[in-house]
């Protein structure tokens, strides 16, 4: 009779970080920046039809990176989880905090119990305020972790030297063309072996941007910026 | 379930939320919490009778070259007591269609908006709108669900219009207690003035019309209803109280700014003082050509 391996309870969690960083690790990165009108999120996908960033409430979006068929049943849970509560309460009862929680117990459960592979996911949770100063990005990662996000916020594969570009390039209370140009330039931010930037220029094809607009009249506040728009808007210096 | 539904925050996500599935928001609701549904509460057998609850009455809508539009009047009552002088029964169901509601106000104004928010749902997971009938078909659905309510005195019975982007044009889908939807050509009426209302715009209402004359159709046609039904309310002068007018065209839907009902309506009262009965049809022009071609003046219809 042969005996089980003994793995220790640090090594498994370990084992089980590392398999979901490295699915993550593979994917483009998402950003998400603050602008003076609400909050931005850019990602680099040439897919029109599968979405990387997406609507869950009236002042609340949805951004992930990973595995597509996990984060994807991990947006329709919220939407439903959201929609549910605006029925039962009221539309204003519905919260970005209360969302990530959500998504932080979930996460957190699947990772830590055995049974279950960990999610390959990472999530932002964006909601705006009536001003500025009321606007939250919350990222929460594929062990349930939540952080609180404040000005930009990134994740994904090279979430480190886009990182770098926008803690460099950053400016507070921009307007929406000045914040679509930091983030589409960070997306683009690359440095070679020798630490040398070699950014590239991604083309508006293979862009896909949303935006929780303050400015809407609509209770919707969510809209996508199409490939037009875009150009527009990248152009105005 | 018991009351999971209310707050799942601080635990887990339901297995059923993470279930890949239907599309449907009403339906996911059925399933993880059908007490919140309105159709979906016992109700005592015996029959409610005619006025435990306020009335919507009268909502008429119709199409104009390039859009529809909805007007609902004001008033809701419980038997012979008037319930609300400021009651809203047309509501906007999406940016491309709007609901109007007749029968049990309470009722009906829960069902629209679970349809509201069951249009809103299908867009977020599909990433797409349902098509002008899949609309038309949800909303038929819905009211099925409230049949048994319905047996009970307490029915509801919308009308639903939109501006199919597909097709390009504005239409109207009736509804009958049980859930039957049908299609209506150019206008149509429902609640209980609807009869003087459809007669009125029988008479009025042309395919040609522009979108303010249009709303002062429909005007015309609310004050009819009015005039012969008790239950429809009038333009409230004296309380600045006007009908609500949704107005949808290819570029979305808005409700008209208060100021232009008020105009519109304030239009209506002053041909009504010279002419009580509205204005007249032709006897000798059976065509109506007369009138679209040489005489459409907005007098036409004052």
């Amino acid at each position: 009779m042969s005996m089980p391996f003994y793995v220790s309870p640090e090594q498994q969690m370990k084992d089980r970080a590392d398999f979901a960083r490295k699915g993550i690790a593979r994917g483009r990165s998402v950003v998400a920046v603050q602008y003076a009108q609400g909050i931005l999120f850019a990602s680099e996908n040439p897919s029109q039809a599968l979405h990387k960033v997406s609507e869950i409430y009236d002042r609340i979006a949805f951004a992930a990176v990973g595995r597509y068929n996990e984060f994807e049943s991990l947006r329709i849970a919220g939407v439903r989880l959201a929609d549910m509560r605006g029925f039962s309460y009221d539309r204003r009862d519905v919260t970005g905090r209360s969302l990530a929680n959500a998504y932080a117990q979930t996460l957190g459960a699947i990772f830590s119990s055995g049974g279950e592979k960990p999610y390959e996911v990472e999530i932002f949770v964006g909601e705006i305020g009536t001003e500025p100063g009321a606007d939250q990005i919350f990222r929460l990662t594929y062990d349930g972790q939540v952080f609180d996000e404040h000005r930009y916020a990134v994740m994904g594969g090279a979430a480190d030297v886009v990182g770098t570009y926008l803690e460099e390039h950053y400016v507070e209370g921009a307007d929406l063309a000045t914040a679509l140009r930091t983030a589409v330039a960070a997306l683009g931010h690359s440095r070679d072996e020798r630490g040398q930037d070699s950014d590239r220029e991604i083309a508006v094809g293979q862009l896909e941007v949303a935006v929780l607009d303050r400015t809407r009249t609509q209770p919707r506040k969510f809209r996508r910026l199409r490939a037009a728009q875009l150009e527009d808007l990248l152009a105005t210096r | 379930m018991g009351d999971q539904h209310l707050d799942p925050t601080g635990a887990r996500l339901p297995g059923a939320y993470l279930t890949p599935g239907s599309s449907s928001f009403a339906e996911f609701v059925a399933a993880q919490a059908p007490d919140l549904l309105p159709g979906r509460r016992p109700v005592p057998a015996a029959a409610a009778g005619g006025d435990i609850a306020p009335h919507g009455t009268t909502i008429v809508s119709l199409t104009f070259p390039g859009g529809v539009l909805m007007a609902g009047d004001r008033r809701a009552t419980m038997g012979n007591i008037i319930s609300s002088r400021d009651i809203e029964k047309v509501f906007p169901a999406d940016e491309h269609s709007c609901v109007g509601i007749a029968g049990t106000a309470g009722l009906a104004v829960e069902m629209v908006r679970l349809f509201q928010l069951e249009l809103e749902h299908y867009e977020k997971i599909e990433g797409t709108t349902l098509s002008m009938q899949g609309k038309a078909n949800r909303l038929a659905a819905l009211i099925r669900g409230n049949l048994g309510l319905a047996m009970q005195g307490l029915a509801v019975v919308p009308l639903f219009a939109g501006y199919d982007l597909d097709a390009g044009l504005g239409r109207i889908f009736s509804y009958d207690v049980v859930g039957g939807r049908s299609e209506e050509t150019g206008f149509h009426a429902v609640g209980s003035g609807s009869l003087f209302a459809r007669g009125s715009l029988k008479k009025l209402y042309r395919p040609d019309l522009d979108a303010r004359r249009a709303a002062l159709v429909a005007l015309q046609a609310l004050y009819d209803a009015a005039d012969d039904d008790s239950a429809t309310g009038g333009p409230d002068v004296s309380r600045r109280i006007f009908p609500i007018v949704h107005v949808i065209t290819a570029d979305g839907g808005e409700r008209l700014p208060e100021g232009e009902v008020t105009t519109l309506a304030e239009e209506v009262v002053a041909g009504r003082v010279l002419r009580p009965d509205g204005p007249p049809a032709r006897v000798e022009d059976p065509t109506g050509r007369e009138a679209t071609t040489g005489g459409t003046t907005e007098g036409d219809l004052r």
